[in-house]
């Protein structure tokens, strides 16, 4: 039986929307003084329960707000899970919004060393694959301009290139696919692929289904922070897409059922 | 605590790294670098210099190396608590997207504006050599000084980092506190002139002034005031242990926040 890469038991994500934003400290204690302070609670995940094994690939499929991006942070260890559990067997690689972690100010090659002390790699590993990582990512003599004068996707490419440099045990791909050229597009594709071949667990999150079918031979969709359904491919991505066509049908009784409701902000 | 220990260790790369990011972009794009690390005590103090001693009437020649001791311990806490204060807010964007300690970004910022520090106090040994100042025994109390400083600039450090996360305010609350602090602290003026007048309480009670006259103790080559020195030393390990403490239970509300 295949070992575990992640067992996740009984997350919930909570998050408090106030519904004035109290940040300073007159506001703050006025409002205590009044007992004012009301929080809007929001639970963006709730009673997740799953676990994956090794070398599994699984697609995260969801609408906008469906909670992915919270349950990848959870994973990653960004966020700290309101209630429940994360058991993580291997080191991560993080893809998410790659290059947003850069110093502007610094260089490229000074981002190097600085993001991958970051992803936890070793000073040493970085002096020998630094080489590597210029190359791959295509910026060339750009690598000692400051990354505030980087196109953003000369950004990502960097981003993307530092953060696969290392071989990990489990990759977390927050719509990363997509970022660069098409040439770039296909090469950073590639390079994940050949990560799966070595028996990497990967989290993926896309809106293209047709990107998932793809790269993953798992998935789970997310509907309002629940888990609605995890299971082969073939059999999630036909009800994924039963979903959506549902949605799109009731798509105008909502918004007015919305309108009446005057629904408090999400998470973004 | 052992969990602590081992994480430290596993991140002392990303440490320095971020100390050194901190001190290259401090300087970046000035001409002179980090030679302003030198030049900036040098003129305040000329300027200090003038000003209070005309205005004072003080004309003891060694009367700059008496400015100097206070304002480069003021200055190190002053720019240190600042930059601890905002640390978590200005790194944001990487602590949204990667899982770091998060006590890393405040003890850097700390950590780099130490290391300035030291490196400016190149300009006292100058100074007080060429004013003619004999190095004594006493000289090793400096040592503790500058071992005391450093504690109770993180410790105060961690407290305002905390703070600053759910309050925007105190940035300009503690910019407003420091100016208190500074003449509280007896940078420019003899502290004998407070004796007399029963205010001399608020010295005592200052641990940064404790400190800055431990300092000026050891460059002067007297013996410290050891009721100061224990002070000094009680009031630094309890900034440290509330401000871990506090910034512990409350790290993970953090990203919520920012």
């Amino acid at each position: 039986m295949a070992k575990k890469a992640i067992v996740l038991s009984h997350i919930g994500m909570k998050f408090n929307l106030s519904k004035e934003k109290v940040d300073s400290l007159k506001e703050y204690l006025i409002k205590f003084v009044r007992k004012e302070i009301r929080y809007n609670e929001f639970w963006a995940l709730k009673d997740i329960n799953l676990t994956i094994y090794e070398g599994e690939r699984v697609g995260i499929l969801g609408l906008n707000g469906a909670g992915k991006s919270t349950l990848l942070k959870v994973i990653a260890g960004v966020f700290k899970p309101t209630e429940g559990t994360v058991e993580k067997h291997g080191k991560i690689a993080p893809l998410l919004e790659l290059g947003a972690g850069f110093d502007k100010q610094y260089t490229g090659s000074e981002n190097i060393y600085l993001y991958g002390a970051m992803l936890g790699y070793k000073k040493k590993f970085i002096d020998e694959k630094y080489n590597e990582i210029v190359e791959f990512s295509e910026l060339g003599e750009f690598i000692d301009v400051p990354v505030k004068n980087y196109s953003s996707g000369m950004r990502s490419r960097l981003g993307f290139s530092i953060a696969t440099v290392v071989a990990p045990k489990i990759l977390i791909l927050d719509e990363v696919l997509s970022v660069g050229d098409a040439k770039f597009r296909r090469k950073s594709e590639r390079k994940v692929m050949d990560m799966f071949d070595s028996g990497v667990t990967v989290l993926f999150v896309s809106h293209s289904l047709e990107q998932v079918k793809r790269i993953c031979n798992k998935a789970m969709i997310l509907d309002h922070g629940k888990l609605v359904a995890y299971g082969d491919i073939d059999e999630v991505a036909p009800q994924y897409e039963k979903m959506i066509e549902g949605r799109e049908d009731e798509l105008p009784r909502r918004a007015k059922k919305n309108r009446k409701k005057k629904k408090t902000g999400r998470e973004n | 605590m052992k969990k602590y220990i081992e994480s430290f260790i596993n991140y002392r790369f990303l440490l320095w790294e971020l100390v050194k990011k901190g001190i290259k972009l401090k300087y970046r794009r000035s001409y002179l670098g980090i030679i302003w690390s030198l030049l900036e005590p040098l003129l305040n103090m000329i300027v200090l210099t003038i000003v209070f001693g005309t205005i004072l009437g003080n004309h003891e020649k060694t009367f700059p190396v008496y400015i100097l001791c206070g304002r480069l311990l003021y200055s190190f806490f002053s720019t240190s608590t600042k930059a601890a204060l905002t640390s978590i807010r200005k790194n944001s964007a990487m602590i949204k997207k990667v899982y770091v300690p998060k006590y890393l970004y405040t003890l850097s910022a700390v950590l780099y504006n130490y290391i300035i520090f030291l490196i400016s106090l190149i300009v006292l040994v100058g100074v007080a050599l060429v004013l003619g100042l004999k190095p004594s025994v006493y000289l090793f109390q400096a040592l503790l000084a500058l071992v005391l400083i450093l504690m109770l600039s993180t410790g105060c450090g961690f407290i305002l980092a905390t703070l600053g996360v759910f309050f925007r305010d105190m940035e300009y609350l503690w910019s407003v506190a420091l100016t208190l602090i500074m003449y509280m602290c007896a940078i420019f003026y003899q502290p004998e002139r407070l004796l007399s007048s029963g205010f001399y309480w608020i010295l005592k009670f200052n641990p940064l002034y404790c400190i800055i006259d431990i300092m000026r103790s050891a460059v002067f080559g007297s013996m410290m005031n050891m009721q100061y020195f224990v002070y000094a030393l009680c009031f630094s390990i309890g900034t440290i242990i509330i401000g871990l403490a506090g910034f512990i239970k409350k790290q993970d509300e953090f990203i919520l926040q920012i």
